[in-house]
C-alpha cells in the first residue's frame, strides 16, 4: 500500500467508536479493517449478508461460501452471524450502520456523491452502493483528492449521475479532513507539511477553513 | 409425489420467453448445475432476475456468454465485461436496481405487497419514470414487485419435503426467490430424509419448493 493511501485509511480507522457497526466499500476502504485501533470491538458487515467479516483465510483454508462483497474469500470472526439480502439491508436502510467507508468519482459542497457509473466509459451498476449512503449514519468518503490528472474532484456541483444527494459526512483525502456541513465542506485537519492554500488549490469547491485546524494523525 | 427430479425433468419445465431469478451473488449460492441445464437447453429470450451477471464462466454470466438473456434485472455487472458490451451495443436490455431495492422488490413479489416506499435513489437516475411519494416529510420512491416464472435457487441441505437451509453468504437471495416464482427448484449439496433437519434452523419451508436436484 502507498504512503499516500495508509495516511487515508488510518485516518478513516479513527472515526469509529467502540460497538459500532461498519460497511467498508471494495478497493481502498476495504484496508481501513487493518487498522482499526485495538482497544475497540467494531463488526464488519458485508452486505453479500454477514456481520462479522473477518481477515483473508489462510492460503488453502479458503471457504467457497464465506466470501466478501467483492467475492474475495474472507473469514468470519466469532459471533458473526449470516442472514439473507433483504434483511442486510433492512439493516442498512434501517440506520442500524453506524458507518459506511466509500470511494468517490466526484463529492460536492452540498454532500452529494457521485460514484457509479461514466456514461459511455464505466457502467457497473451501483450494486450496494445506493442504498449504503442513504442508510448508514455517517458516510465517510475515503479517497485520493484529486484524480490521476491531476483535477480536482471535490466540486462546487457533480458533474456525473448521482448516487445519492445531500448525504456525505466526511472526506478523508491524503492532504486532509473535511467534513460537510450546512455551510459547506470545513477543513478540520491537514496532513503534515500540508497548506491551507494548497488543500484549497485542489479543491474547486470553497473550503471554509476555520482558525484553529488540526494536524491530520 | 416425490419433490426429487431428474435433470430431464427439470430441464422441460425450461421454455423460451420465460421470467427466470437465479440466486447468489457473484455466483456464491448459484445453482451451477440448474444453469448447465438451461446453457444445454438453449432456451432463448430469458428475462433473468439476479443480483448480478456474475463473471462469463459462472452463474448468470454464463448465459450472458450463450446469448439467451433478452433482458436482465440486476443490481451490478461489472464483473462480466460482455454483459456492458450487449447492452452498449443494443443487444440486451439491462434494468440495474439498487442492491437493496432488488432484494426488496424480490421480496414484496413473494409477500403479497404491491411495492414499497424507498430512500434509496431519490434524486439520481434510478427515480425517472417512478412515483416520488412524501410521508412525515421524507422522500421516496415507490418501487414495484418483481415475480418470476421460475426460481433456480442454491441450497446447502434440504429434506425430502423440500425444507432448505443454507451456508454462511450463499443465501443471499435464495429465500427471497423461493417466495417470488410459480415453480420453485433447487439445487441442493446435501438431501436428507424428512426429519433430519431442526425445524429451527430451516429457513425456506418446503411447501415453497417444487424440485429438488441432488448437486
Amino acid at each position: 500500500m502507498s504512503d499516500m493511501r495508509e495516511r487515508i485509511v488510518k485516518r478513516v480507522a479513527r472515526f469509529f467508536k467502540d460497538g459500532d457497526l461498519v460497511n467498508l466499500g471494495i478497493g481502498m476502504p476495504t484496508m481501513v479493517a487493518n487498522f482499526i485501533p485495538s482497544d475497540i470491538n467494531v463488526m464488519l458487515q458485508s452486505e453479500n449478508g454477514f456481520i462479522g467479516l473477518g481477515p483473508s483465510p489462510e492460503a488453502g483454508k479458503e471457504d467457497k461460501d464465506t466470501v466478501n462483497a467483492g467475492g474475495i474469500p474472507v473469514t468470519i470472526v466469532p459471533g458473526g452471524a449470516c442472514f439473507d439480502s433483504s434483511m442486510s439491508f433492512a439493516l442498512i436502510r434501517g440506520g442500524h450502520v453506524d458507518a459506511t467507508v466509500l470511494g468517490a468519482l466526484e463529492v460536492d459542497e452540498k454532500g452529494n456523491l457521485a460514484n457509479w457509473i461514466v456514461p459511455g466509459k464505466l457502467v457497473p451498476g451501483m450494486g450496494g452502493a445506493m442504498d449504503l449512503v442513504v442508510g448508514a449514519k455517517k458516510v465517510i468518503i475515503a479517497m485520493e483528492h484529486t484524480t490521476k490528472e491531476g483535477a480536482p474532484k471535490i466540486l462546487k456541483n457533480c458533474t456525473l449521475p448521482l448516487t445519492a444527494v445531500n448525504v456525505v459526512d466526511y472526506i478523508v483525502t491524503e492532504l486532509g479532513v473535511m467534513e460537510v456541513t450546512e455551510e459547506g465542506i470545513v477543513l478540520r485537519e491537514l496532513a503534515p507539511g500540508v497548506t491551507a492554500e494548497e488543500i484549497q488549490s485542489k479543491t474547486e469547491a470553497r473550503l471554509v477553513i476555520p482558525a484553529h485546524v488540526e494536524i491530520m494523525q | 409425489m416425490s419433490k426429487l427430479k431428474s435433470i430431464d425433468e427439470i430441464a422441460e419445465k425450461f421454455s423460451d420467453n420465460q421470467v427466470i431469478m437465479i440466486g447468489g451473488f457473484l455466483a456464491v449460492g448459484t445453482p451451477e448445475t440448474l444453469v448447465d441445464a438451461l446453457v444445454t437447453k438453449g432456451v432463448r429470450n430469458l428475462t433473468v432476475i439476479g443480483n448480478d451477471t456474475s463473471f462469463p464462466d459462472r452463474g448468470i454470466g454464463r448465459l450472458i456468454m450463450s446469448r439467451q438473456i433478452k433482458k436482465a434485472i440486476v443490481s451490478h455487472i461489472g464483473t462480466n465485461k460482455e454483459t456492458g458490451r450487449q447492452m452498449t451495443a443494443g443487444e440486451i436490455e439491462v434494468e440495474l436496481v439498487p442492491q437493496g431495492t432488488l432484494a426488496e422488490r424480490v421480496r414484496s413479489g413473494g409477500a403479497g405487497l404491491g411495492g414499497f416506499l424507498t430512500p434509496t435513489g431519490v434524486g439520481t437516475v434510478v427515480a425517472e419514470g417512478k412515483q416520488v411519494i412524501t410521508v412525515n416529510g421524507c422522500t421516496y420512491l415507490l418501487e414495484l414487485p418483481l415475480k418470476a416464472d421460475i426460481a433456480l435457487l442454491k441450497a446447502w441441505k434440504a429434506d425430502k419435503s423440500g425444507n432448505l437451509v443454507y451456508r454462511r453468504a450463499a443465501r443471499n437471495f435464495n429465500p427471497l426467490m423461493a417466495m417470488a416464482a410459480d415453480l420453485v427448484i433447487v439445487e441442493a449439496e446435501e438431501i436428507v430424509e424428512v426429519g433430519e433437519l431442526n425445524p429451527d434452523e430451516v429457513v425456506t419451508p418446503g411447501t415453497l419448493v417444487d424440485m429438488i436436484l441432488k448437486a
